[in-house]
């Protein structure tokens, strides 16, 4: 491992700004994914600015009936909060699916957001991995990619981005605040992320040394009917190989809202915004959310080894929203 | 050095630090490459082995201890990060000459084979349990509104940061199970 300056920040603008004029410098939230990474060489940073001891640990519920939630707050102390327990249940369960207690006791929901993707090429300096080492190739294409994208992807990159809780974030809205050198910035959750097209190196539409502060849910009070579904290869402690974050609300069999977003399909979690517009306003039905999971994945290139991932993908949507709809 | 703080291993002053944090009740302080885990600086610096190096990749549990009364995966803390913290091993359950209830357990139960993961599952199991005390919900808990009730199903959700190659797993739930029912 590289060796490495530390610096504790007296505050969010020392932490930005020291970030902003140290080009090798990277943030440390929980470690849980960036000290893993610098073992393996795959990150290299000279200084880590450890924010752990900032101020941004707090869960507020705001006077809108929304809720902020700090961006070092624990994983595990989210999902167990009160509030997102009984008003947002698909970020609950979000947490619950991944990782390990230990790991959610130790992960920021900042650093979450900002994971790297698990593809196996990625991890392995060996590899080809224009994410890691631009211009190198990629070696998952034709390689072993029974775990990478089937949308979106480009021949740059097919990795998929591998966290659960920002499919539930996607489809709650989710409206991420961020600080940079000149100012603060509120990001929707579904413009954070990047598509990987030739630049797969760039994942985020964040700046160099951006900080994420806190994350605020809107109100949603359909959110309290609502899951997440997550299919891995072993019952616990396993990234998904599918899942479907979804918010239901009938109102008399028919759908008056309805928010879907899919992991482990893409770059970025997928927000299904097409096969919610085939949903809205119709009378609900498994049918219906087959056909609107069609819709939504009419578009999906599986690679070689993935194929699998469509009809599951389809198969989770139908039994996740039948099973709100039976709530 | 004054008050004699245990040597580590070090590059230059611009990578290492000198930490100060609470292992098992006592204050240690010592001078690190800042690239040392808390995992290595337990084994290598301070003399406690009991947490173990398994993957060193988060993923096994082996190296689980306490932080603040929270179980986490050594070996993926930096221990500079820890000043003014305060760190349980597994050496820190009972004291030198008397097992936990937990600990007694594990042993009435048969909870291991070749014991090189015991010290990871007695941290997370103890860290588990009051999590549980706390009300915090699980993967498996159907209801998120209610306090989880500990079955199995729940033990082994809530253990799965803790694997167990000679798969004495059936044995580590029921030590879990009757610790959890006699607390």
């Amino acid at each position: 491992m590289r060796a490495f300056r530390y610096h504790r920040p007296a505050d969010v603008a020392d932490a930005v700004a020291v970030l902003g004029a140290e080009p090798q410098a990277a943030y440390l939230g929980g470690g849980t994914n960036l000290v893993d990474l610098m073992k393996l060489g795959v990150q290299r940073p000279d200084l880590l600015v450890d924010v752990t001891g900032l101020p941004l640990d707090s869960v507020e519920e705001l006077p809108d009936g929304g809720l902020r939630v700090g961006a070092t707050v624990r994983n595990s102390d989210l999902a167990a909060h009160p509030v997102v327990r009984r008003d947002y249940p698909v970020l609950a369960r979000a947490l619950l699916a991944a990782a390990s207690g230990q790991l959610r006791n130790m992960a920021t929901t900042g650093g979450n957001l900002l994971q790297r993707t698990r593809c196996v090429y990625f991890q392995d300096t060996g590899k080809a991995c224009n994410k890691r080492a631009p211009g190198s190739g990629c070696a998952a294409l034709h390689g072993q990619n029974r775990d990478l994208a089937v949308l979106d992807w480009s021949e740059q990159c097919v990795a998929t981005h591998p966290s659960d809780l920002a499919v539930a974030l996607a489809a709650l809205d989710t409206v991420v605040e961020v600080h940079e050198t000149d100012g603060t910035r509120d990001i929707p959750i579904t413009a954070l992320y990047r598509s990987p097209g030739a630049h797969p190196e760039r994942e985020t539409t964040l700046a160099r040394g951006a900080l994420i502060t806190a994350i605020r849910l809107p109100p949603l009070p359909a959110a309290r009917r609502s899951t997440y579904l997550k299919v891995r290869d072993r019952a616990s402690f396993a990234f998904a190989v599918g899942s479907v974050a979804a918010v239901l609300d009938l109102d008399g069999g028919v759908v008056r809202d309805v928010r879907l977003a899919y992991g482990a399909v893409a770059h970025r979690p997928w927000r299904a915004y097409r096969a919610e517009a085939e949903l809205r306003g119709r009378m609900f039905s498994p049918e219906l959310a087959g056909r609107a999971a069609d819709v939504e994945l009419a578009e999906a290139r599986p690679l070689r080894h993935n194929g699998f991932k469509v009809p599951l993908t389809r198969a989770i949507t139908v039994r996740v929203l039948s099973e709100l709809a039976s709530s | 050095m004054q008050g004699g703080p245990e040597n580590a291993t070090t590059t230059d002053e611009r990578h290492s630090s000198r930490v100060a944090f609470e292992v098992n009740g006592a204050t240690r302080e010592v001078r690190l490459d800042n690239r040392t885990t808390l995992l290595d600086t337990l084994r290598e610096h301070l003399g406690l082995t009991g947490a173990k190096k398994g993957c060193d990749h988060g993923q096994c549990g082996s190296c689980t201890v306490l932080l603040d009364g929270r179980r986490v995966k050594s070996c993926l803390v930096f221990a500079v990060t820890l000043d003014g913290r305060s760190v349980v091993t597994v050496e820190g359950l009972a004291g030198p000459d008397e097992l936990s209830p937990l600990q007694a357990a594990f042993i009435a139960h048969d909870a291991f084979q070749c014991g090189y993961c015991t010290p990871g599952q007695l941290c997370s199991a103890r860290g588990m349990l009051d999590e549980v005390a706390r009300g915090w919900p699980s993967a498996v808990t159907d209801d998120l509104s209610a306090p989880a009730e500990l079955t199995d199903a729940e033990i082994r959700e809530r253990m799965a940061g803790n694997l167990c190659r000679c798969a004495a797993y059936p044995h580590i739930v029921a030590a879990v199970r009757e610790t959890a029912a006699t607390r």
